[in-house]
């Protein structure tokens, strides 16, 4: 077997390279003959092809993420935005927090428990890449029919995959989402959140800069786990003796990764860090090309110094592999010493690998000879960009037209408490502790709030009581019936969240999940998608800071409904502040906060009832949605209410039924005027929220409603043992318990 | 004066700064011991905190055993110092025989994190004498691997000694023999535990309870009057 170098690339510019199995398209592999002024090597051909693909470039997407960019409300708490690891803003008190959404989709439905695992490593690591001690981790996960035998195979495999790696790292679990829909049936949705902490001046960034300065890998060898396309182009090309393809889907460590946390940081503290990377998708080549790209643009590595666990790797595989739990470092050599002691006090092997160069190459040699020799900029960010077509659906009319407000409503009172039932039942709307319980929620011990709670709130300072908010949110059914609109709902949603629990909602990481780019329908679903979030997140004055695209969520025709992931950060002064959703207080008076109109398009109501998708989604009021925070945050900071609980699918009926239960009290319901029973419980309006204001606080919690112009009514007490609706039905508040928390345990247990 | 009560790291362990922390909250001196190190820093006491310590390869609790910091904390142990090891400091107390018995998986097979009520069976051993005997708490419990198991022979020892010291209330979460949560050595100065109580000693976060509170200061007070 020849090597491919350099030089015998240049010598044989015929030899055919497997640029289709890699994935690229003719005309992008032109592209890189084009670039190098020559055929590449099969080691450059695998960066450019993992590098250049959708997932690493954003090719079909990019066109569209700029507006979040360009629609950047003035907002002064942006330290870091889209392009790094992940989006870092400032919460005040010195403090920084970095946060981000990130998908891992596709493995989770090929190997649910080490696909679910690697997506909770990979974001914990982009958090640990910016300078910052991980606090937290969210999980917003879209599973198919919970009756269909596939999901009872997926979910728990999911489930079991978070825990056992997010557990063993150390960060509390505290939020997410657990939705189930026959659209994900072969593309399950598993997006995994993480969130960071750090002072300002800790912010690390992904550069190399400074000609000599030492690159590091450290943390796991390398292996053939994860090996994508490189697989194909090492055993079908080069060497036909090979064994078969390496598996694609990578294996977890999460001890491994504890350790590298803690080393990371130590090594921060000590200020020995002048760049850092993780190895994630694309492994060592996406490392060392962004690295060098971000700075100062050379940089030289010797491939064969890298630890390896299968000594039978090839270059190629080498540079392409994702075994998890690696990170890069650019350290002044003066330091290289120190580093490595913190490394090998933490038992993390840790290589210098290479060394920044003050040329514009970025070269990677093996066995003497020279494999790669490329502008690293050609790499990682002067990939393809499409402009992919898009138009609007031939069906998307017809699926508005299918009006949900037209479907047969209960009959009698009877029938209405039978629907509440059933909703509240539903796999949709159903308690997720059964998934939850499953991960620890307590440890670091600033937990403030998790799950079942709107929105998860962790402390970062002890003395002052200074916390962050987090909430996830998505509804692909609504924007499946409009998808600008969906992408603003969910948005509306997460940050309605944050601020119910009391916090300020600040920034914004999103993924974005979606059906193929090719399928013009997708395009235009995605095209909205984006517009809307861009526009509602310029509105609401909180910025993007980063996020994910996952597209290619599709079987065959069937893509899955359109499906972006909206996280809303938030930051509360004082947790002693915030505002949890259960009603504790009997005769605490509960009112709703903002207008109800008949809105059942894509409700919870629609699906439960009549297994329908069509309509319109609840409008959206951007306005009003702000509204509706600034009395949240203000009600929380003057103690002028003591739960509060957003309205989301499932109406109100839901969010009072789950205030219920969490609190252990019943509560008396009044059907408002100009309503009635069915649509005060069940109709989804937007820009709602349900409070529990105690009597003393009623004047002046009223009042200041009443002057900022919030609509507000009274709806009821909390009160007893049963949810009563007041010339409707009474539902005991067991029976109610035994339907909201009997099901996912039922299912999946 | 106040005591200095020490809290190892091994690699792995998750909950050393929270169990520094409710050390700090109950006024004492929190002394990190780092597992490479025999040196326990004259501290008056030990606390093992939970984890995957070495990502309970093998078995957890297994390999930490065998750290140089386990070789003076089970000398030590043994001399009379107090020593607390909480869920995976349990596990690591029951490696090393301090305490009899072992943990297996949970019956039902999946990792439990919830608020779980227990009766303090002893309030004589050296971390529950601010409890009294047959007072009920409830801290959170976290694990996979929590089924306390024993020999009959050694469980009616156990309970003959007094030495149940933890007992599961209102549903056994994973299938100990007896509903035991948590038991003490003879001499009442070793105890281990599942469930955690360092993360009930604050009211702001965690379960909103401070029931774990006691055992911090049970031994401070022990410490300081001794």
């Amino acid at each position: 077997m020849t090597l491919d170098t350099v030089k015998h690339a240049a010598e044989t510019p015929d030899v055919k390279l497997p640029w289709a199995e890699l994935g690229l398209k003719e005309d992008e592999y032109e592209r890189v003959r084009e670039i190098l002024g020559r055929r590449p090597t099969g080691a450059e051909l695998a960066m450019y092809s993992v590098m250049w693909s959708e997932h690493c470039s954003y090719k079909s997407s990019k066109v569209h993420l700029r507006q979040f960019g360009e629609k950047v409300p003035a907002n002064d708490a942006m330290l870091v935005g889209i392009g790094e690891n992940a989006g870092v803003v400032d919460v005040g008190q010195g403090y920084a927090v970095t946060f981000k959404v990130e998908s891992h989709n596709h493995p989770s439905y090929v190997e649910p428990y080490q696909g679910a695992a690697t997506g909770v490593g990979g974001i914990v690591r982009d958090i640990i890449a910016m300078g910052a001690r991980p606090v937290a981790v969210v999980d917003p996960l879209r599973m198919g029919d919970a009756h269909h035998p596939d999901t009872k195979r997926v979910l728990p495999g999911v489930v079991a995959g978070i825990g056992g790696y997010g557990n063993c790292l150390g960060l509390p679990n505290i939020g997410g989402e657990l939705v189930f829909d026959a659209c994900y049936q072969g593309n399950p949705l598993v997006n995994a959140g993480a969130i960071g902490v750090m002072r300002h001046e800790d912010i690390h960034l992904a550069k190399a800069s400074g000609p000599g300065n030492k690159v590091i890998l450290y943390g796991a060898r390398t292996g053939g786990d994860g090996i994508g396309g490189a697989s194909i182009l090492a055993s079908e090309t080069f060497d036909d003796t090979k064994p078969s393809k390496r598996p694609a889907v990578q294996v977890g460590d999460p001890f491994q990764e504890k350790l590298l946390i803690e080393c990371t940081l130590e090594a921060f503290a000590e200020k020995l860090v002048v760049g850092i990377q993780d190895l994630g998708a694309a492994g060592l080549s996406c490392a060392t090309s962004e690295l060098a790209s971000n700075g100062s643009g050379g940089m030289r590595v010797e491939l064969d110094d890298v630890p390896l666990r299968d000594s039978t790797l090839t270059p190629e595989e080498i540079l392409m592999s994702e075994s998890q739990e690696r990170m890069c470092a650019v350290v002044e050599p003066g330091k290289v010493g120190r580093f490595l002691e913190i490394c090998e006090k933490w038992d993390v092997i840790a290589t210098v690998v290479g060394e920044v160069t003050d040329g514009d190459r970025l070269e990677i040699f093996w066995h003497g000879e020279k494999i790669v020799d490329v502008d690293p900029r050609t790499v990682a960010h002067d990939g393809p960009v499409y402009e992919r077509p898009y138009a609007r659906p031939q069906w998307q009319d017809a699926l508005q037209a299918d009006d949900a407000n037209k479907l047969a409503r209960p009959a009698d009172a009877d029938e209405l408490r039978e629907q509440v039932l059933k909703l509240v039942a539903a796999p949709n709307q159903a308690a997720k502790s059964w998934v939850t319980d499953q991960y620890d929620r307590f440890v670091q011990g600033n937990t403030v709030l998790a799950q079942p709670e709107d929105s998860g709130m962790i402390r970062i300072n002890e003395e002052t009581g200074l916390g962050v908010a987090i909430a996830t949110d998505g509804n692909g059914r609504y924007a499946k019936l409009d998808p600008y609109k969906g992408a603003q709902l969910a948005l509306a949603e997460s940050y309605r969240n944050v601020a119910a629990s009391g916090a300020k909602p600040l920034a914004v990481s999103d993924c974005l999940n979606f059906g193929s780019p090719e399928d013009p329908d997708v395009m235009w679903q995605f095209a909205e998608a984006v517009r809307g979030l861009a526009d509602g997140c310029l509105e609401l004055g909180t910025p993007v800071t980063g996020g994910n695209v996952s597209l290619y969520n599709q079987t065959g025709e069937a893509a899955i409904h359109p499906t972006p992931v909206v996280a809303v950060l938030g930051v509360i002064d004082d947790v002693a502040r915030r505002t949890p959703i259960a009603f504790k207080e009997e005769g605490q008076l509960l009112y709703l906060l903002g207008e109800t109109r008949e809105e059942f398009g894509g409700s919870a109501w629609s699906q439960v009832v009549h297994d329908h998708l069509g309509g319109l989604p609840p409008e959206v009021d951007l306005g009003r949605e702000k509204l509706l925070a600034e009395i949240l945050i203000s009600a929380s900071r003057d103690g002028m209410i003591d739960a509060a609980h957003d309205l989301s699918d499932g109406g109100l009926v839901q969010a009072v039924a789950e205030s219920c239960l969490r609190g252990g009290l019943g509560a008396r319901l009044i059907v408002p005027d100009g309503l009635d029973a069915f649509t005060f419980l069940f109709s989804e309006s937007a820009g709602r929220a349900v409070v529990a204001v105690p009597r003393s606080e009623e004047l002046r919690f009223t009042d200041m409603c009443g002057a900022r112009g919030l609509p507000v009514t009274r709806i009821g007490v909390v009160d007893g043992d049963a949810i009563e609706v007041q010339g409707a039905f009474t539902l005991p508040l067991s029976e109610v318990r035994e339907a909201h928390e009997g099901t996912i345990p039922g299912l999946f247990a | 004066m106040t005591a200095r009560i020490g809290v190892v790291t091994f690699p792995g362990t998750l909950d050393d700064r929270d169990t520094q922390r409710a050390v700090r909250v109950a006024g004492a001196e929190a002394v990190p011991l780092w597992h490479k190190d025999k040196d326990l820093k004259q501290v008056d006491a030990v606390v093992l905190p939970g984890g995957f310590s070495y990502g309970d390869y093998l078995r957890a609790g297994a390999i930490s055993r065998f750290s140089p910091v386990m070789e003076s904390v089970i000398e030590q142990a043994k001399a009379g110092m107090p020593v607390l090891g909480i869920c995976n400091g349990f596990q690591v107390l029951t490696e090393t025989h301090l305490l009899p018995g072992a943990m297996l998986r949970n019956n039902h097979l999946h990792f439990i994190c919830r608020e779980q009520k227990l009766r303090v069976e002893s309030d004589r051993t050296a971390w529950t004498a601010d409890y009294t005997a047959g007072q009920e708490i409830s801290i959170p419990l976290k694990n996979i691997d929590g089924q306390y198991t024993a020999d009959e022979r050694t469980l009616d020892m156990l309970e003959a000694e007094g030495r149940v010291a933890f007992r599961y209330l209102d549903g056994n979460p994973n299938g100990s023999l007896r509903d035991i949560a948590g038991i003490t050595n003879e001499a009442g100065n070793v105890v281990g535990l599942m469930p955690h109580p360092e993360h009930a000693v604050e009211p702001l976060v965690g379960t909103g309870r401070t029931d774990g509170l006691g055992f911090f200061t049970s031994i401070l007070k022990k410490l300081v009057t001794a």
